[in-house]
């Protein structure tokens, strides 16, 4: 190494020339919450109850999704149909208390495939479990798990529309 | 003493103290914010419009920490420690000429805290007390790895200091006064010393990053062999005066960078502005073109930080002894032959 090389200084000044240029690089940080990432089409997100083309929830309670879950995050108490309940649940037998805790819950996806009746989704809600405080706060009970009825409405006139 | 001078004089110092703290607190952001830019990254923006008020969330965090003293034999020292460090870098601050004088109430006033005739000395004595600083605090902490830190940083801004004073020499020497003043009022216009002192300009910039423990010299308080280095055993507002002495003196740093080589407050067309808008605004403009250059030099600083890897110990002991002195050393003979040849 020369004399003037061992100085550093030129060195040096090319360092801080590709430096100064990374400043003027768009910046590759997304804003969150104002700028979401786009998901993937099978992203695992928060779990939805679906609602067949009429409305009616398709869980039966058959329990297949809380055997299949590693982590044992589901549980739920089944119930018979009454006959003006009819348009609610597809066939005689309901959740009707269903609970997941998403303190559990790996997101690993094997109660859907385990599903007989398509009835657990993971890949359709695209939202992230928001965070929280509380343990008990994040017992997911029904009442944010199954699909919207708006939703299903929406998507039974698309079927008919197309 | 008339009670002019009394007001006169609490004001500057009160306005040049409030100056030092603010510039102080928002190079902390500035830090964040152009590490983040030079990485690809957005900084802090979550604390006000843009992250302003961040600075405020960060002491305000640090004043809601417990306040810690571990098991050492030396609570006085350890207490003791970040407040000589914090003093020393704010007192500098006092012998730099911000402006040249303004002309209010009938009155010139000298825009300078104290305007002593050894300036330089005064600023090179204190920055040898704030070695101590960061002594004290290694060793009252009653750790190894705080007190291997503080060896070598002390190690390392006394090695640099000789350079530093070598090079100061040589800037002395050409100017004929050691007060920052006549320094000042000497490079008008664009009679700046940097076109008379490069190599001098070179070291001293080298050995300012030295002092202040700034990257690539910052093997005391490097976060990954150290810990924390000196500064491990602090905790609360101890700790945030050692990190806010730190931005201080990088601060103090800069300004006596541009008030040595750059000219202060000299801008071109200085004296066409004393004569046609008069001394206020032509001074108000120095000032403004004073903190353009301190700011200059904080992003230089800091784009330094960003872009160079950190020294080992003996390559930095062997850059200070081996190679900046005998440099510095050339300076002073090649400004002594210069000067006598166009005596």
């Amino acid at each position: 190494m020369t004399f003037w090389e061992s100085l550093y200084l030129v060195a040096i000044a090319k360092g801080l020339v590709i430096t100064i240029r990374h400043l003027f690089k768009r910046k590759v940080t997304i804003k969150y919450p104002e700028q979401k990432r786009e998901f993937s089409p099978v992203y695992r997100g928060q779990h939805m109850l679906m609602r067949d083309d009429e409305g009616r929830e398709r869980c039966t309670a058959c329990g297949l999704c809380a055997l299949s879950c590693p982590a044992e995050a589901i549980t739920m108490k089944a119930e018979e149909r009454k006959p003006e309940e009819k348009h609610l649940y597809r066939e005689e037998k309901y959740a009707s208390i269903y609970e997941i805790n998403m303190l559990r819950c790996i997101f690993c996806g094997l109660c859907e495939e385990a599903c007989p009746k398509q009835a657990i989704y993971l890949t359709k809600s695209k939202v992230i479990v928001k965070s929280n405080s509380n343990r008990e706060d994040f017992i997911y009970g029904k009442d944010k798990l199954v699909m919207p009825l708006e939703m299903a409405i929406q998507n039974t006139n698309q079927n008919k529309a197309s | 003493m008339e009670s002019t001078i009394i007001i006169e004089k609490s004001v500057i110092i009160i306005a040049v103290f409030a100056l030092t703290m603010l510039m102080a607190m928002y190079s902390t952001l500035a830090e964040r914010k152009i590490a983040a830019w030079l990485q690809d990254r957005v900084g802090p923006n979550r604390a006000g419009k843009g992250g302003i008020l961040q600075p405020l969330a960060d002491g305000l965090k640090l004043f809601s920490k417990e306040e810690f003293l571990p098991n050492t034999p030396n609570k006085f020292l350890f207490v003791i420690g970040p407040a000589i460090s914090m003093s020393m870098a704010l007192i500098t601050s006092a012998v730099i000429p911000w402006g040249d004088k303004l002309h209010l109430f009938g009155r010139d006033i000298i825009l300078q805290a104290t305007d002593i005739d050894v300036a330089m000395l005064f600023i090179f004595g204190v920055l040898s007390v704030s070695v101590y600083g960061i002594m004290i605090g290694g060793w009252a902490s009653n750790n190894k790895f705080s007190l291997m830190s503080a060896m070598r940083a002390g190690s390392q801004m006394i090695s640099y200091e000789v350079a530093m004073g070598l090079a100061i020499i040589a800037l002395v020497m050409m100017s004929g006064t050691l007060s920052l003043r006549e320094i000042a009022a000497q490079q008008s216009g664009m009679n700046w010393n940097i076109f008379y002192q490069p190599l001098g300009f070179l070291i001293f910039l080298v050995c300012s990053f030295a002092e202040t423990n700034r990257t690539p010299f910052d093997l005391a308080e490097c976060e990954a062999e150290l810990i924390g280095g000196y500064h491990t055993e602090y905790s609360s507002m101890k700790m945030g005066f050692y990190l806010f002495a730190e931005y201080a003196s990088m601060f103090i740093s800069s300004t006596i960078i541009a008030v040595l080589y750059f000219g202060a407050y000299n801008y071109p067309g200085m004296d066409w502005a004393v004569e046609n808008w008069g001394v206020n605004i032509a001074n108000v403009i120095g000032m403004v073109v004073l903190f353009a250059k301190i700011c200059f030099f904080i992003f230089f600083y800091m784009w330094i930080r960003w872009t160079i890897p950190r020294f080992r110990y003996d390559q930095l002991m062997n850059l200070g002894w081996k190679m900046l002195i005998p440099l510095a050393i050339v300076n002073i003979v090649i400004t002594g032959a210069v000067i006598l040849l166009f005596q």
